[in-house]
């Protein structure tokens, strides 16, 4: 029958092990070489669209890479979805954006922070998402070459 | 009880009353929007909501853990806390740290990072809270004449949870390198160090409940958190499918996150077991209702739940869906919320030393608040299943299948009402109770069958 002190060796033993081999694979998936998410392409106005993403609080209502609220539209591909001028019309809306009846925030945000957005969004658009990105916004799927 | 440091707890207790109630509220607020009646929106609209509601959850949570913490740990160790007068410096500056950050949520103050969204200057503030209640429970440990290993398992749960907390703090460019640290914080939080609590607080009190010896039970529990961190911290992976990292992660992370039910099944498995086994004449029915039943619930809620959607090939279309929602507040719900419930009815006719514990209105609780939650979650799953279906399958667009599943708001308002009710009756049992005595210190009848 199993004692304590093996019960404690399995606890201490299963933990390491898997931790080291856990550090392992963020070491090998953080490496450039295995940069799904064309990481060059991060400008200033990229950075700047994820701080005002951020400082917003978006996530509270969209998700986005499949991560946030479920109360509004899935943003991955919005921008293949509805374009870019569309977009920066909606932020820029001086009352809440609600087309089908549920109220968004009205940022009215001025030209410089939309089009960070927008950039932050393409850059968004454009990650390799193992499959990801033909399921989750099935109305931008068709303009998906490969 | 036996000693008289123990009472802090209740004040934890409290605090943990009064923001559950909160977070309820919030979840209603979301709840009548997701039905169109969102006249809130120009005060709080959803992501401010949300926001509350979810922080509310686990900083209530947390306060839970600490209470069960400050109680659980002078019993344990045979001795008193080294300071009670900073055990109360700690509660009140956590009060105050979450409700500064909860009060900036209505103010568009706040990070944007899914349950991660307190700013990082109130983060630090956390860190020090934390630091404080860390030596607190560390120094009681170690100048105790004893360190079992139920003690040194949650006081491990503890020590890890804060240390996870800091890769959430780092700031990155990438969305992506955002969203893997993110994991770090939340997965390994409650798939992993959380779980080393939750066995803490669950040996504690089927030792005590049950009386069944102590080595059998502590053995059990190496097993079980064994078990939770060979699966939980590789299954990690489960989260790192579709954000824009390696494929490798869908191998690791769909074997590794498979296998973490299993930690669930054990606990189920080893409280019914010691239950049977135990002498079943401990006078406080309520509290091993909660305790055996949030054995049973996380197993469902997470272990079961949570595989419905964690292999890639599922989780390639339920990935941020309603599917989601259904499985973190059963998962929640069962392994959380449950087992700080269950040792809130375990301590508190200790340590005010009134039994009431043998009232309807404590069986009452339970089962209403635990039928309404399952309604909430069968209304949570039908409209996941549903979206899933018509977005992701069919290429409705969202808007329009969030349209086709309104009605099942419909259901889990109604179902969270009697939810709600449940949690009303739990909650005026606690103000019941009245406040901590110190005749509580020698009605102490329990002492003599275990120890
Ligand atoms: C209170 C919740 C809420 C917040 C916060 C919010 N949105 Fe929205 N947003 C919505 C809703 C709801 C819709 C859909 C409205 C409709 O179609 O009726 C929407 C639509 C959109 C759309 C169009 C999507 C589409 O496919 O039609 C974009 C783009 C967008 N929001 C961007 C943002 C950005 C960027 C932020 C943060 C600065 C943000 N939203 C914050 C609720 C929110
Ligand atoms: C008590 C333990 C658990 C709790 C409290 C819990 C809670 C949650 C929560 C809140 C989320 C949403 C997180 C977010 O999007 O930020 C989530 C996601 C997820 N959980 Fe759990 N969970 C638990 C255990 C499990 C287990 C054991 C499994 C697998 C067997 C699992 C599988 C998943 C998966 C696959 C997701 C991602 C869903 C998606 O892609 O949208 N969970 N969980
Ligand atoms: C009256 C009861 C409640 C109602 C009406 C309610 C409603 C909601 C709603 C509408 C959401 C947002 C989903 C979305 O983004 O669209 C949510 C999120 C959440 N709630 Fe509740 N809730 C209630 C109680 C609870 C309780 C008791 C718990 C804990 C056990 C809980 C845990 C959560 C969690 C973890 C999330 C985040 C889920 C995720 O991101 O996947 N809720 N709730
Ligand atoms: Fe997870």
């Amino acid at each position: 029958m199993l004692s304590k002190s093996q019960a404690r060796t399995f606890f201490l033993g299963g933990t390491v092990v898997t931790f080291l081999i856990f550090i392992g694979l963020t070491i090998y998936s953080m490496a450039p070489s295995n940069d799904q998410s064309n990481h060059q392409n991060i400008t200033e106005q990229v950075i700047k669209g994820k701080h005002i993403w951020e400082t917003n609080n978006c996530m509270g209502c969209h998700a986005i890479l499949g991560e946030g609220g479920y109360y509004a539209p899935e943003l991955t591909k919005v921008i293949d979805r509805k374009g870019a001028p569309m977009v920066k019309a909606i932020l820029q809306s001086p009352i809440p954006w609600a087309p089908n009846g549920r109220k968004m925030v009205a940022y009215e945000m001025n030209d410089e922070d939309a089009e960070a957005m927008v950039e932050y969004l393409k850059w968004i658009g454009e990650i390799d998402l193992n499959g990801f990105e033909r399921i989750v916004s099935p109305l931008a799927k068709d303009k998906i070459k490969d | 009880m036996k000693y008289k440091s123990q009472q802090v707890a209740y004040w934890f207790f409290a605090l943990c009353m009064l923001l559950f109630a909160l977070q309820i509220v919030y979840g209603f607020i979301m709840g009548f929007a997701r039905i169109g009646m969102d006249g809130l929106h120009d005060w709080i609209p959803f992501n401010t909501a949300r926001a509350v509601h979810t922080n509310l959850l686990v900083v209530w949570l947390l306060t839970g853990f600490m209470g069960a913490a400050y109680y659980i740990i002078p019993e344990e160790a045979q001795r008193e806390l080294v300071s009670v007068k900073l055990a109360y410096v700690q509660l009140i500056s956590l009060a105050v740290v979450g409700v500064a950050a909860i009060t900036g949520y209505h103010f568009n103050i706040w990070e944007g990072r899914k349950f991660l969204e307190i700013p990082r200057e109130l983060d630090y503030l956390v860190v020090i809270n934390v630091l404080l209640f860390l030596g607190i429970i560390l120094a009681t440990l170690f100048k105790g004449k004893r360190q079992t290993t139920t003690a040194l398992v949650m006081t491990m749960g503890l020590v890890f949870a804060a240390l996870l907390y800091l890769p959430g703090m780092i700031w990155f460019d990438s969305q992506v390198t955002d969203s893997f640290f993110r994991w770090w914080v939340v997965h390994l939080w409650v798939e992993g160090v959380w779980e080393l609590i939750m066995g803490g607080i669950l040996a504690f009190l089927l030792i005590k409940l049950t009386g069944v010896d102590r080595e059998v039970i502590e053995k059990w529990l190496y097993v079980i958190v064994g078990l939770t961190f060979l699966s939980g911290i590789l299954g990690t992976g489960h989260h790192y499918y579709y954000i824009g990292v390696n494929k490798i992660w869908l191998i690791v992370g769909g074997v590794f996150s498979a296998l973490e039910p299993l930690a669930f099944l054990a606990m189920a498995l080893f409280a019914v077991y010691m239950y049977r086994k135990g002498e079943k004449n401990h006078p406080n029915k309520i509290a091993l209702f909660w305790t055996i039943g949030a054995a049973i619930v996380s197993f469902i809620g997470a272990g079961l739940l949570g595989f419905a959607h964690t292999l890639p090939q599922t989780n390639l279309y339920t990935h941020g869906t309603l599917v989601t929602a259904m499985h973190g507040h059963y998962a929640f719900w069962g392994a959380y919320v449950m087992i700080v419930l269950a040792i809130i009815s375990y301590a508190m006719p200790n340590i005010t030393g009134r039994k009431r514990h043998d009232k309807t209105n404590g069986h009452l609780a339970f089962w209403l608040s635990n039928i309404g939650m399952l309604g909430m979650v069968v209304a949570l799953g039908v409209a996941g299943v549903v979206q899933v279906y018509l977005e992701r399958r069919l290429s409705m667009d969202f808007m329009v299948a969030q349209e086709e599943v309104k009605i099942h708001f419909v259901v889990m308002l109604l179902c969270a009402t009697m939810f709600a009710t449940g949690i009303g009756i739990y909650i005026y049992e606690f103000i019941k109770y009245g406040r901590p005595t110190d005749e509580a210190l020698t009605k102490n009848e329990e002492a003599v069958l275990v120890s």
